[in-house]
């Protein structure tokens, strides 16, 4: 187990920077998760981590030993590819066996190995085989036996789930959080799905245009996004965002919709947006703070719970999450009840608006 | 039938030249060789059958046969690997994201194009001439050349550097099969600890290995037919002492010189023979070492 340390960590391609200077502690034996949108520089940076690309500017250090300078190979690390990068002329066994002869270890201890990462994943029957004669999932647990043998002090995930149907993405993320579990071993793994980061991760890091928008635990991502960013891309559904305007009487005016007043401690005028998650907006509850009046224009059913795509009167569409035996149908009206205490404001310039501690 | 034809017409008119050629240039003359290497012929007097005569006169009698076999021999084992060593080598250099790589591709093909043309073989012939260009280059560190072409230790090998000199065509094959490589797998065997040469024999050359073997029937092919080279080189006549008598020039000369032409039809149909041994052998090798990636089983 060891930590990573990254410090003013850049990266720009022919001066056209993509990593924008990050700064980012991952502690020893934490699972960490860097996700954000296709092209925020999250696998790029990973890379740099890996010694597969070069860092412009700023140092990384895994544990005590700056490794701006070591080769991918002198990082003590193992990483597994989106594309699972397996040697497809070798056989699993041959392919887990790989990095262990470059490292010139012992035969008995090097088939201990391989046996030993086999039976954990399961592949124990799949040993003899070739890449090409594997299902998705069964490549993706070589690939991941291929990263275990190694016993390395660090792992490193590219997207590893997102070649595989969604079912078995399920059943992997299961197997990784145990695996992870059971190793303890740091781990730093890079998505684009949030629902990925938000289960396995004991902390997220959301990056966004080669900016680190916010580190903290999948808890506090949900229910403290310190900007709006973080707060639209964390959270399945979509946090729902309206406009409002506070006046000088500190109450919040939504343009049509009524007033709100603002939880105690916020200070703040003029133009803001307000959030508020789908499970916030309760349909036809009359216990809130305010009632929004619309029309039911679609219903998802997912069995447990039903998602309402709600139509406001001022044309806005907001979702609201309701249990699955709610009664509502396509075209009822409609009024979702919202509390002050579950919403989330952002100033103009999107930043999070904290209420003052009582 | 008549109405097949006349809805046919159109398909049949387009095909007809190359039905022509194919019959009457390669068709036609292949059949009649196989017939004519069973006959004494002179072209001036009919062909007359003397059955396997020909066949066993060469293997039984003819020195000269068989010095053209070990001259052929000795140029395609080390000619064919030569220009695909140098060719891979050549490959692996532009595949490192040169600049302007497009320019270089044409530069490297270009020997390709020319270098079956008699202009290539004459150029050779001054630049290793005693008084040419090489001994000229070699003259300035105060050595005095060999006579490059007309010592018979030297002369082959001056067809071997002509030969591996026109890598451009395998080269840009395997500049294709380079570039079909996933990047990730090496960037695995980074990380997997492989240095520089472990990587290309345990990565390169094992998912290379299908345009390896295809690169290598075909320059095997056509070091087999080299020709053009050693007959300008060696003056028509495999000179010095036979030792640029290839096994084309011998049948060249055969048949257009000596107007043997049931002989000479005997040895091309040998050529072919051993040409498609040779073909056979790679092929059945071949499962061996060469790994297909949409293979089953």
């Amino acid at each position: 187990m060891v930590s990573v340390t990254l410090n003013e960590v850049r990266k720009a391609y022919a001066g056209h920077p993509v990593i924008h200077g990050i700064d980012l502690e991952i502690r020893s034996g934490e699972f960490l998760v860097l996700v954000g949108p296709s092209g925020c520089g999250k696998s790029t940076l990973l890379r740099m981590i890996a010694g597969l690309e070069e860092i412009t500017d700023g140092t990384i250090a895994i544990g005590d030993r700056i490794v701006n300078d070591l080769s991918a190979s002198q990082r003590n690390l193992s990483m597994v590819f989106q594309s699972y990068a397996l040697y497809p002329h070798m056989s699993v066994r041959k392919n887990l066996a790989f990095g262990l002869g470059n490292l010139r270890m012992a035969r008995p201890e090097i088939e201990r190995r391989v046996a030993e990462a086999a039976r954990i994943l399961q592949i124990e029957e799949l040993l003899e085989r070739k890449p090409r004669q594997l299902s998705g999932g069964q490549k993706q647990r070589v690939a991941i036996g291929r990263a275990i043998v190694r016993e390395p002090q660090l792992f490193l995930f590219d997207e590893p789930l997102s070649n595989l149907d969604a079912e078995l993405r399920v059943q992997m993320r299961v197997e990784l959080a145990s695996l992870y579990n059971r190793l303890g071993t740091t781990m730093i793994y890079v998505t684009h799905d949030q629902t990925e980061a938000m289960t396995m991760a004991t902390r997220i890091a959301v990056l966004n245009k080669g900016r680190l928008e916010q580190v903290g635990t999948p808890f506090e991502l949900y229910n403290h996004p310190r900007n709006l960013f973080v707060a639209s891309f964390i959270g399945s559904p979509k946090m729902n965002l309206l406009q409002a305007e506070v006046g000088a009487d500190g109450r919040a005016e939504l343009a049509g919709l009524g007033h709100l007043t603002l939880p105690a401690g916020i200070t703040t005028r003029g133009k803001i947006t307000l959030g508020v998650r789908p499970e916030h907006l309760v349909p036809g509850g009359s216990d809130g703070d305010l009632e929004l009046p619309g029309k039911v224009s679609l219903v998802e059913y997912l069995g447990s719970e039903v998602f309402l795509y709600v139509l406001l009167s001022t044309g806005q569409t907001v979702l609201a999450q309701a249990p699955g035996n709610a009664p509502f149908r396509k075209d009822d009206p409609i009024t979702l009840a919202l509390r002050s205490d579950d919403i989330h404001l952002f100033d103009a310039a999107g930043l999070r608006l904290e209420r003052a501690q009582a | 039938m008549e109405k097949f034809f006349r809805r046919n017409f159109a398909g049949y008119a387009f095909l007809a030249p190359w039905l022509i050629g194919f019959f009457l240039l390669a068709l036609g003359p292949i059949v009649a060789s196989l017939y004519l290497s069973f006959t004494k012929y002179n072209i001036v007097r009919p062909p007359q059958w003397i059955g396997l005569d020909n066949y066993f006169y060469m293997f039984q009698f003819d020195d000269r046969f068989k010095k053209a076999l070990q001259v052929t021999f000795t140029f395609v084992v080390i000619s064919v690997p030569a220009k695909l060593i140098f060719a891979l080598a050549v490959a692996m250099a532009l595949d490192k994201g040169v600049r302007a790589i497009g320019w270089y591709r044409a530069l490297f093909y270009l020997p390709s194009i020319l270098g079956g043309s008699i202009a290539v073989a004459i150029l050779w012939r001054q630049l290793f001439d005693y008084n040419g260009v090489i001994n000229a280059v070699v003259r300035w560190f105060g050595i005095d050349g060999p006579y490059w072409l007309s010592d018979p230790r030297y002369s082959l090998w001056t067809l071997i550097v002509l030969a591996a000199w026109q890598f451009g065509s395998p080269m840009l094959i395997f500049l294709a099969g380079l570039r079909a490589i996933p990047n990730d797998l090496y960037e695995a065997a980074e990380i997997d600890a492989a240095g520089p040469v472990r990587k290309f024999f345990a990565i390169t050359v094992p998912l290379l290995a299908p345009v390896i073997f295809f690169n290598l029937v075909l320059q095997m092919i056509e070091a087999f037919k080299s020709f053009s080279g050693a007959f300008v080189i060696s003056g028509g006549a495999g000179a010095p002492l036979d030792s640029l008598l290839f096994f084309t020039v011998y049948l060249y000369n055969e048949a257009f010189q000596f107007l043997r032409m049931g002989y000479a039809s005997a040895l091309a149909w040998v050529l072919l023979l051993i040409i498609a041994l040779f073909t056979a052998i790679a092929f059945w090798t071949s499962k061996y070492w060469v790994h297909y990636e949409n293979e089953r089983g």
